[in-house]
């Protein structure tokens, strides 16, 4: 009926006498033409259906891997269909060919797929939640005790790690702190001080930025970069160690991979995130000032203003925030990767997830934070 | 080799999830011998290992290490157990942050009191046992598969361990290497007397190091066979451990040869 003389394959189908469907193929059936008369071949072998299916090869003139896949496709076909399949002419060679892959290996029958229901599905995320909940907490836990424990015998810290980790979070993390730090203040100072001016009240914008870095934004800038430079190293480091079967040697070598790795890098991030956010606090207020200028206030004023509006407390309590932050990060980091499954995946899942759950926990713990200052009177 | 089991493992059950890998396995592995776990894809052979060192809880039933239960054991107890032994995993697993030397010192860093030097001297010995000398300042990544290898022998013989655990460790190496490794595992367990216990699968590889082998089956989900490598191969009534000894094909008869 047609060809299709592109590919280099052609098929023509005609009926005989018998009721039967003939399906002629003529030259090559490889790798490249198979691919142009797939569907139509199947489509003209489902049209036979019961009636039944003769492939003619006999003008074939060469038939390789894919074309054996495809005519094994067709009687595959044919066969669920309950029509009768016959192959004529075919080339010795290319029989074997054909053989080689039938016959089919007995499939095993595949369980019906289960469909997830909405409700089903809630409780699934819930319970994963939970458990992940649960995993966390023993993980801060465990954590806790081996910290306690290093405290007790600095002997046994691994300092060597702990050095590397805090500089490469911390020292590596400076240009980035402060330039961040610095927007954030100028870009804070210039937003609030437009409607500010309709009520000519520039100066309180040395008080706003004096409290809002200090309190909230200074501890949560640090903490959200440590997460993204850090959290994520620790996880694809741990997460790399454990696909590479090293977190196992170090487990029979009767070291604790969470002390000897989580313990270091907590540590670090502890040390590091404090003095990051100071110097979040400061780029921020530098970048204020500059705004400050331009609003031709002098800069005396506005350092007095900033340190009258702000207290002791607003600086501690920044500081203490971003402790808390600096561990439950990289305690996020190290568990996420200890958690990986198997393969170069995993390792990406767990990034991925350490960064997610990062950012996450730092915003919940941050508004538990604002309660408790709030009812401490802070 | 007197008749003085070192291990002993004792109706082991492994499942993953309701899939059981195998089901009440017992056998001994006797001192200075070198014992090998054998069988084909996916029988749970590494499973089987991971269970021996302590890694993996099991199911149910028990793995002595000298006495000590490690399926239970659990702070000191553990600790004084995996001191007594040596694992290498199949990829080396090496800290690739740390030099070939200070991977093998990490050891006797966490676990002896020797002085720095001292700890370094050892270290270099035990690169020279498995013939790395003048590689103790490479990186892991910076070295072959074969060399990898034999640097986590080292590693693993740090603490003078009794007893040492190779997973696959032919796996992906050539006939030369390979048989050079053979050829250190049979040294260190002739001379220092260790007790080696190796899964593999490599057939030249068996018939240089083992004592005694032990088969585990996929469908019985046990042991199938134990004894030398020659009685197996000669002796044995299951049809599938004579073939693997034999290397036959599933049709029967040696797989086809090339002769052009």
């Amino acid at each position: 009926m047609s060809g299709n003389e592109q590919s280099g394959a052609r098929i023509e189908s005609s009926r005989d006498p018998s009721g039967q469907t003939l399906l002629s193929i003529r030259g090559r059936l490889d790798s490249t033409s198979a691919a142009g008369v797939w569907r139509r071949l199947l489509e003209l072998g489902r049209a036979a259906g019961a009636s039944g299916l003769v492939v003619d090869a006999s003008a074939l003139e060469y038939c390789d891997g894919a074309g054996a896949s495809l005519l094994v496709a067709l009687e595959r076909q044919q066969r669920e269909a309950g029509g009768g399949f016959h192959v004529r002419g075919l080339r010795e060679e290319f029989q074997k060919l054909v053989e080689m892959i039938e016959p089919a290996p007995a499939r095993v029958e595949a369980a019906p797929e289960h469909r997830e229901g909405f409700f089903e599905g809630i409780g699934r995320a819930t319970l994963r939640l939970l458990s992940d909940t649960r995993t966390l907490m023993v993980f801060v836990g465990e954590l806790t005790v081996m910290l306690g424990r290093a405290l007790r015998h600095p002997r046994q810290l691994r300092f060597k790690d702990l050095f590397l980790v805090a500089e490469r979070a911390g020292i590596g993390a400076i240009p980035i702190v402060t330039l961040v730090g610095f927007l954030l203040g100028l870009i804070l100072a210039f937003q609030s001080a437009i409607p500010m001016q309709r009520f000519g009240a520039q100066i309180f914008v040395a008080d706003l930025l004096g409290i809002s870095l200090l309190r909230e934004l200074g501890p949560l800038m640090a903490a959200i970069l440590l997460t993204a430079r850090s959290g994520s190293a620790f996880a694809a480091e741990i997460g790399t160690m454990k696909v590479n079967e090293e977190v196992d040697a170090l487990t029979t070598m009767g070291l604790e991979p969470v002390s000897f790795l989580a313990v270091p890098r907590v540590l670090a991030a502890v040390v590091v995130v404090p003095v990051l956010a100071m110097l979040t606090n400061v780029a921020g207020l530098a970048g204020g000032a500059l705004m400050f200028q331009t609003l031709d206030f002098p800069l005396v004023t506005y350092v007095n203003r900033v340190v009258a509006a702000t207290s002791l407390g607003d600086f501690v309590g920044g500081l203490f925030k971003s402790f808390v932050f600096g561990i439950v990060v990289a305690a996020v980091g190290c568990l996420r990767g200890l958690q990986t499954g198997k393969g170069a995946e995993a390792v990406g899942e767990s990034t991925t997830s350490a960064v997610v759950s990062g950012i996450v926990l730092i915003a919940f713990i941050d508004g538990i934070f604002a309660v408790v200052f709030y009812a401490m009177g802070i | 080799m007197a008749n003085d089991p070192i291990i002993r493992v004792e109706e082991l059950t492994a499942k993953y999830g309701d899939n059981v890998v195998f089901d009440r396995v017992s056998f001994e592995v006797m001192r200075g011998e070198v014992f090998i776990i054998l069988g084909g894809s996916g029988c749970g052979k590494s499973t089987m290992l991971k269970h021996m060192i302590g890694l993996y809880t099991p199911f149910a039933g028990r793995v002595r290490i000298q006495g000590d239960d490690i399926t239970r054991a659990e702070g000191e107890v553990r600790r004084r157990i995996l001191r007594r032994l040596g694992v290498m995993y199949q990829s080396g697993a090496l800290f690739g942050s740390m030099t070939l030397l200070e991977n093998v010192r990490l050891p006797l860093e966490e676990f002896t009191d020797y002085p720095p030097e001292a700890m370094d001297a050892i270290a270099a010995s035990k690169l020279r046992l498995v013939q790395l000398e003048g590689f103790e300042d490479y990186m892991p990544a910076d070295i072959s598969g074969g060399m990898k290898k034999r640097a986590a022998i080292a590693r693993a013989m740090a603490l003078e361990p009794e007893i040492l655990f190779l997973d696959e460790p032919s796996a992906g190496l050539d006939p030369i290497t390979s048989a050079e490794l053979d050829a250190t595992i049979l040294r260190l367990s002739r001379t220092l007397g260790v007790t080696f216990v190796v899964v593999t699968h490599e057939l030249p590889s068996i018939y240089t190091i083992a004592d005694r082998v032990i088969m585990l089956d996929k469908e019985t989900k046990g042991i199938i066979a134990t004894g030398t490598p020659a009685e197996l191969r000669d002796h044995c009534e299951n049809d599938w451990v004579r073939r693997f000894f034999l290397r036959e094909t599933a049709a029967g008869g040696e797989p086809e040869v090339r002769t052009t």
